[in-house]
């Protein structure tokens, strides 16, 4: 176990474009890294990604282990997973966080058990014991009812994949540079019976809800889809995202992509406007980490009212109405 | 076409009580039923079938009171269903699980070979979603996770549509494989007055971890790779303040003011 060395990130970096979670692994890589005097590396696969590799230096990675080939423009599981595997049976990292996006569970996953080693999952913080060295990955479990602190004693790498949006993104530091190490692609060896057929993109006309810095979410107490246009009028006003709690996505008012809580997104915007959702401990483990929290609900005992900054008491279809007319 | 989903017995979503001096799950009077996510993998499994002809064995890890969720997968329309009972799987994790499973499935491909595995997005309990992903590592077969809807399916292949951050891809993947499924995919049916009739006589069959000559190396607490070191229930800060108004025209003004005040808009 000796041999195993250094912190490393998966930077997902899909259509050529790194993940905002690159930047957030690097930040909470870095810190690990300096907690064990270790180096920090990103692994970067995917095709005409190398580019990428000066803004992984730039935020905070000492080298950053290239895989660059066109049979990586898109990702398929096993091609990826069989790449990861034979990197780390070559280069012997200590401890590898990657990120609790879809691509990153599947893959980590799949990847784990390629490699030999344990895994925790969407972890929302992972520190050094100062004892053993051993990583100690924290994470919500039973629906967020219940935090676990999970650690992996005897094999390495130690894995772990950590939820978006649980740590800030690691600061710029402009012409910081570091290492870059290509590593081949091997067709013969690198295969799936898998095919990726297409991208589609999102149809949704709003703002990516990992971007938005303003997200106006709705609960069982918007009662209809068409509900969902009012909230769309104030989260357009604000330059933000529409985003639902889990009843009206199971009673099919607005798409599971919007779905924030612990079986769908986790968001940390600036502001976060929930309108007609009680506050389930299963909705508040995908916004709790918001800047500031607006609740508007007619339900003063709901539960969401006592996470809340600001909790209006009223009905969502009079207050959204007369907040669009004090915004005119 | 032979399927198998993948189930777990979990506690009821709305039933789980910590106690909060020992952080320890408060099992006594919880009321357990099939993971919710699985009733998807099910009810995918059971569509295909009608689609195509053939079998939906339903597979599960767990204690005795576990044969419950497999009675009921019955009642949900699988054909045969099979558990794995051992004292050596108690305290596995997802990567010792994932493999006790793939030896499970291994001895029902022996029987009658399988062309599809399905599991569901992830549990309500331990919520990883590794399980999917991992059976299909351990069984050297190509795998997708997020699975939103099944574009088309025939004897050889089946192409689907899997959910990502940015929107959806279409894959296309030769049996076997492995999908682990959202619940965007279909809409569970009811258990049928026939199905919870066949139930009840329902024969499980039941396999030790030699009986699916599984590494016992592998298994259980002591063997699997990660541990549980702490556990405790989260502190929430609460700093909440109403935003008075004798009108829902005054609160909202007053809102908009705080929101403009503090720059927050």
């Amino acid at each position: 176990m000796k041999d195993f060395k250094n912190v490393w990130i998966c930077a997902q970096a899909q259509r050529g474009k790194l993940s905002p979670t690159a930047y957030e692994l690097l930040n909470a890589g870095r810190k690990l890294a300096d907690d064990l005097g270790e180096k920090l590396c990103a692994v970067l696969l995917g095709h005409d990604v190398e580019k990428c590799a000066k803004d992984l230096f730039e935020h905070g990675a000492d080298i950053v282990y290239v895989c660059d080939d066109p049979a990586l423009e898109n990702y398929v599981d096993d091609v990826y997973a069989k790449v990861l595997a034979d990197m780390v049976a070559t280069y012997k990292p200590n401890k590898f966080l990657l990120p609790a996006t879809n691509l990153g569970r599947s893959l980590s996953a799949k990847a784990a058990v390629f490699i030999g080693t344990g895994l925790t999952a969407d972890a929302t913080e992972v520190i050094i014991n100062k004892e053993d060295g051993q990583l100690h990955a924290t994470r919500p479990t039973f629906g967020g009812n219940l935090m676990a602190t999970i650690t992996c004693a005897h094999t390495r790498p130690e894995m772990c994949s950590l939820r978006p949006m649980s740590y800030e993104k690691a600061p710029l530091e402009a012409g910081r540079t570091g290492e870059t190490v290509k590593v081949a692609f091997n067709s013969a060896k690198h295969t799936s019976l898998a095919k990726f057929l297409q991208f589609i993109k999102s149809e949704g006309d709003g703002l990516d809800l990992s971007e938005a810095e303003v997200i106006v979410a709705g609960g069982r107490g918007v009662g209809k889809a068409e509900g969902f246009a009012l909230l769309k009028k104030l989260a357009d006003r604000l330059g933000g995202a529409v985003a639902a709690s889990r009843a009206p996505v199971d009673n099919g008012w607005i798409d599971y992509r919007y779905q924030i809580g612990l079986t769908g997104r986790t968001v940390k915007p600036k502001l976060y406007i929930a309108c007609g959702i009680s506050g389930q401990i299963q909705h508040l483990a995908g916004m709790s980490g918001s800047d500031v929290i607006v609740a508007i609900n007619k339900d003063a005992q709901a539960p969401i009212m006592k996470v809340a900054n600001y909790a209006v008491e009223g009905d969502l279809y009079d207050i959204i109405p007369a907040m669009l007319e004090a915004l005119k | 076409m032979h399927i198998v989903a993948c189930v777990k017995q979990t506690p009821k979503s709305d039933n789980v009580k910590i106690d909060p001096a020992t952080g320890c799950l408060i099992r006594s009077g919880a009321a357990s039923a099939m993971n919710p996510f699985d009733e998807y993998a099910l009810e995918e499994a059971v569509m295909l079938k009608e689609q195509l002809g053939g079998t939906v064995s339903v597979i599960t890890m767990g204690p005795p009171q576990a044969e419950a969720v497999l009675r009921d997968s019955i009642a949900r329309g699988a054909d045969k269903v099979y558990q794995l009972g051992d004292m050596a799987f108690a305290g596995s994790d997802t990567w010792s699980t994932s493999y006790a499973l793939s030896k499970g499935i291994e001895k029902i491909n022996g029987i009658e070979p399988v062309d599809l595995v399905i599991c569901g997005k992830q549990t309500n309990d331990s919520d990883t979603g590794h399980i999917g992903p991992q059976v299909s590592a351990w069984m050297k077969w190509p795998n997708a996770a997020f699975v939103k809807k099944v574009v088309s399916v025939n004897e050889k292949s089946i192409t689907v549509e899997r959910l990502t951050e940015d929107g959806s891809e279409i894959l296309e993947l030769p049996f076997p494989c492995v999908l682990s499924v959202v619940k965007d995919i279909n809409s569970p049916r009811v258990r049928s007055v026939k199905g919870r009739i066949a139930a009840k006589r329902a024969e499980v069959t039941k396999w030790t971890a030699d009986d699916v000559a599984a590494d016992k190396n592998k298994l259980g607490m002591k063997n699997c790779p990660t541990r549980v070191v702490k556990s405790f229930v989260p502190k929430r800060e609460v700093c909440s303040a109403n935003v008075e108004g004798a009108t829902a025209k005054e609160k909202a003004a007053k809102l908009v003011e705080i929101l403009k005040e503090n720059k927050y808009i």
